[in-house]
């Protein structure tokens, strides 16, 4: 059972992850879009999209650099004063996720446009998420000091997944909340590519270095007829 | 000099009637879809009037467009998008239009009318949106303020109003319940366009065979970026797809040789549509100039197609025979350099829109006969029963047009970023030709006075005739002169057409059939 679930199904999603966002992004590039609600409801959306980006992202960096850097995060918890202000951040962080999604349910069902535009995976996301982040709040209130026990005995269970090395002492030992939100963590991943999730894969940082202006050619206007060049084949950028 | 082409536009706003056939042209082949009803790449408003959607030139609302950045010299930056604001605003953008700034689409439910069970009254066809499909209260439509130019809720709201003299606007408050004038309007397939500028995925991008503006639908991940930053308001989002969406100036019929469906139905016969050569070294310089010159450094962006030093140029960048001699007959360029008839949009909005408008004549001849009572006015003039009258005297270059009518000003606020004179030089060029053809054909106009007239407008006899032609008698492949546009060269840089060769006619869509391993 805890092979299956912390073993298999890490990899198995992350795999399915993997091929399912290849595939999306390759055979249906049209469908690759964050699908905007912004137009049909203005006003509530800023709430709930503002509170849930914004928390999202500095409790996925928490979760990510104590992934990363284990070691550093239980020097930092060596002082009782940094430990707990930085517990005090990630749930608020947690809460702030809690309410932009909670608004973000509510505006689905409640604006008739919007909930036109909803389909039935996105409230299945819209819960799934909702049950990851009540976990989440839970475990750091109720399990503490969620910081050091993450990067002591889940950070080494990660990083011997990434190794194909599996161990599973720890996970299976920890109690079942903990272990929920594991598995959760990983159907998230899973469905990453199925979902308007995606949108968070193609996040436009390119647009920083790119110049304001774009002209496209069909073909190098140039090159046109020039002997050497008229048997490469290039390939148009557009379309 | 880096010269390159353009399919640029001339609408002739003296001729348009205001009968919508092009907003359904565009409708029927481009926008009948769902999530798509409620745009309309080419729509036509009543001027004065808040347009659609709802006072889109109003950037204090909408924030499009680029402005002088603050401090830098001769540097723009993008009012509500960019690089910085763009990324910030990625998760909500406050300057974003919603739905109801254009209008909740609709439709009746015309079955309840032929299905109903007999009753004592009347079956009725509800509206119902179609968006959700319930009852709405339609609220609000396309040109729902078609023809109503004097009312309180549309004319008066017009943002163009805002730098009028009371006085003035007093004027025009009596005026516009006899002059208004419709604004057909489609995407200007800018220069410097906002929306490419403003788009976080690069979606956008502008054709550099033919100046065609568009977004690509694979690219596009709904940052709706593009909605803000295009101060016409002419990229839509669509609800349904999570893509935007714009004008495609119909390139498909114009790669095939036919007008665009919105020039090619017009009833007027209002539109224009010819290739003009620019300079693309000059367009950032031209972008940001200062307020007095922005019309005159944009126009002077455009190149003469028959002038050697630009031909050589433009060959040396590629630029086919065809597409030269497509410019050297341009009624675009005539309108636009030629004659310097036309001007563009909102010039302020510095995008560099490359759709110019000749401005409307008739307007601003109308007049309030009490007021103009003890003025001069001139026998000929044409006097209606009522109050109204149209000055149709043509003695004076001016009659008495000078005079307060539909006041230059809100004209030079839409169309030479309320440089008056410039309108003015415009609108005396209209009136000479007319004085000028009224000497031809009705003959009470001396040829000594026409010609004086057209002296002090600037043109010539031969110059009147031209426009008049092209105004009036011009046919089909005089209005539209649509350069070829060389796909088959295209094609032969993108594929190796030896390749294909012995089995073409058999294949797929994308490839060549080939035989498995
Ligand atoms: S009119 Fe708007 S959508 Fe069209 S090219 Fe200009 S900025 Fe872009
Ligand atoms: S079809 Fe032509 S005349 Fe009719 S509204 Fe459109 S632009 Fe004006």
């Amino acid at each position: 059972m805890n092979t299956f679930f912390f073993v298999i199904y890490p990899y198995l999603a992350f795999f399915i992850f993997c091929v399912g966002f290849v595939y999306r992004y390759k055979q249906t590039g049209f469908q690759v879009s964050s699908l905007s609600s912004q137009f049909l409801e203005s006003r509530t959306l800023y709430w709930g999209v503002m509170l849930f980006h914004w928390g999202i992202m500095v409790v996925f960096l928490g979760h990510l650099l104590a992934f990363l850097f284990p070691k550093g995060q239980l020097l930092w918890n060596t002082h009782p004063i940094r430990l707990i202000l930085l517990e005090v951040t990630g749930f608020t962080f947690g809460l702030l996720v809690f309410v932009g999604l909670i608004f973000l349910i509510l505006r689905r069902f409640i604006s008739k446009k919007v909930f036109t535009v909803t389909s039935k995976m996105d409230f299945a996301l819209e819960f799934l998420l909702l049950a990851q982040v009540i976990l989440g709040c839970w475990i750091a209130v109720g399990y503490r000091w969620g910081s050091s026990w993450f990067a002591a005995d889940l950070s080494p269970y990660l990083w011997s997944l990434v190794l194909f090395q599996p161990k599973i002492k720890a996970v299976s030992a920890m109690p079942y909340v903990i272990q929920f939100h594991i598995i959760g963590a990983f159907t998230i991943l899973l469905l990453i590519p199925f979902t308007r999730l995606v949108h968070f894969l193609v996040a436009p940082f390119h647009y920083i270095w790119r110049p304001y202006q774009r002209v496209m050619w069909n073909w190098d206007p140039k090159k046109v007829r020039s002997a050497e060049t008229v048997w490469t084949v290039t390939r148009p950028r557009n379309n | 000099m880096n010269v390159r082409s353009q399919v640029s536009m001339v609408f002739h706003l003296d001729k348009c009637i205001g009968c919508h056939t092009c907003s359904i042209a565009c409708k029927n082949i481009w926008t009948d879809r769902k999530g798509a009803e409620y745009m309309w790449w080419n729509n036509v408003e009543t001027k004065p009037g808040t347009g659609y959607p709802t006072k889109w030139e109003d950037q204090s609302i909408y924030k499009g467009g680029w402005q002088k950045t603050e401090g830098g010299e001769n540097e723009i930056s993008l009012r509500g998008a960019g690089k910085r604001k763009g990324l910030l605003n990625i998760f909500h953008n406050p300057n974003m239009p919603v739905i109801d700034d254009y209008y909740e689409p609709f439709t009746y439910k015309y079955l309840d009318l032929i299905e109903s069970p007999s009753m004592d009254d009347q079956p009725t066809a509800r509206p119902v949106s179609l968006i959700t499909g319930r009852p709405i209260d339609i609220k609000m439509g396309p040109n729902w303020d078609d023809d109503l130019s004097g009312t309180q809720d549309f004319a008066r709201k017009d943002p163009n109003l805002e730098n009028l003299s009371p006085a003035e606007q007093e004027a025009m408050f009596q005026l516009e319940r006899m002059a208004f004038f419709y604004l057909p309007r489609i995407c200007n397939h800018c220069l410097n366009p906002a929306c490419v500028a403003s788009c976080p995925s690069g979606a956008i991008y502008k054709r550099g065979e033919d100046g065609v503006v568009l977004i690509n639908q694979n690219v596009c991940r709904a940052w709706r970026m593009c909605v803000t930053a295009c101060p016409y308001k002419k990229s839509y989002y669509n609800w349904n797809t999570g893509k935007s969406e714009k004008c495609i100036l119909c390139y498909p019929r114009i790669e095939a040789g036919y007008a665009p469906a919105c020039m090619h139905s017009c009833v007027g016969r209002i539109r224009y549509l010819g290739v003009l050569l620019y300079d693309a070294d000059r367009i950032e310089q031209a972008a940001a100039s200062d307020d007095s010159e922005l019309v005159q450094k944009q126009l002077d962006l455009l190149l003469d197609p028959c002038d050697p030093a630009v031909i050589a140029a433009a060959k040396e960048n590629g630029i086919a025979d065809s597409t030269l001699h497509a410019a050297q007959n341009s009624p675009v360029y005539k309108f636009v350099k030629e004659w310097k008839l036309a001007l563009p949009l909102h010039p302020e909005f510095r995008t560099l829109p490359m759709l110019f408008y000749v401005p409307p004549l008739l307007p601003v001849m109308a007049t309030i006969r009490e007021k103009i009572k003890d003025q001069k006015l001139h026998d000929i003039a044409k006097d209606w029963e009522d109050t109204w009258l149209y000055d149709t005297s043509t003695q004076e270059l001016w009659g008495a047009i000078d005079q307060a009518r539909f006041p230059l000003k809100y004209m030079a606020n839409l169309f030479s970023n309320g440089d008056q004179n410039l309108m003015k030089e415009k609108l005396l060029k209209l009136m000479a030709v007319r004085i000028y053809r009224r000497h031809k054909t009705v003959g009470d106009v001396t040829e000594e006075k026409s010609n004086q007239v057209l002296k002090e407008a600037g043109l010539t006899p031969k110059m009147a005739e031209a426009i008049y032609a092209l105004t009036s008698l011009a046919k089909f492949d005089d209005r539209f002169v649509i350069p070829a546009a060389h796909r088959e060269q295209a094609i032969e840089m993108m594929e190796f057409t030896g390749d294909v060769k012995g089995s073409t006619g058999f294949g797929f869509k994308d490839q060549t059939a080939k035989r498995g391993l």
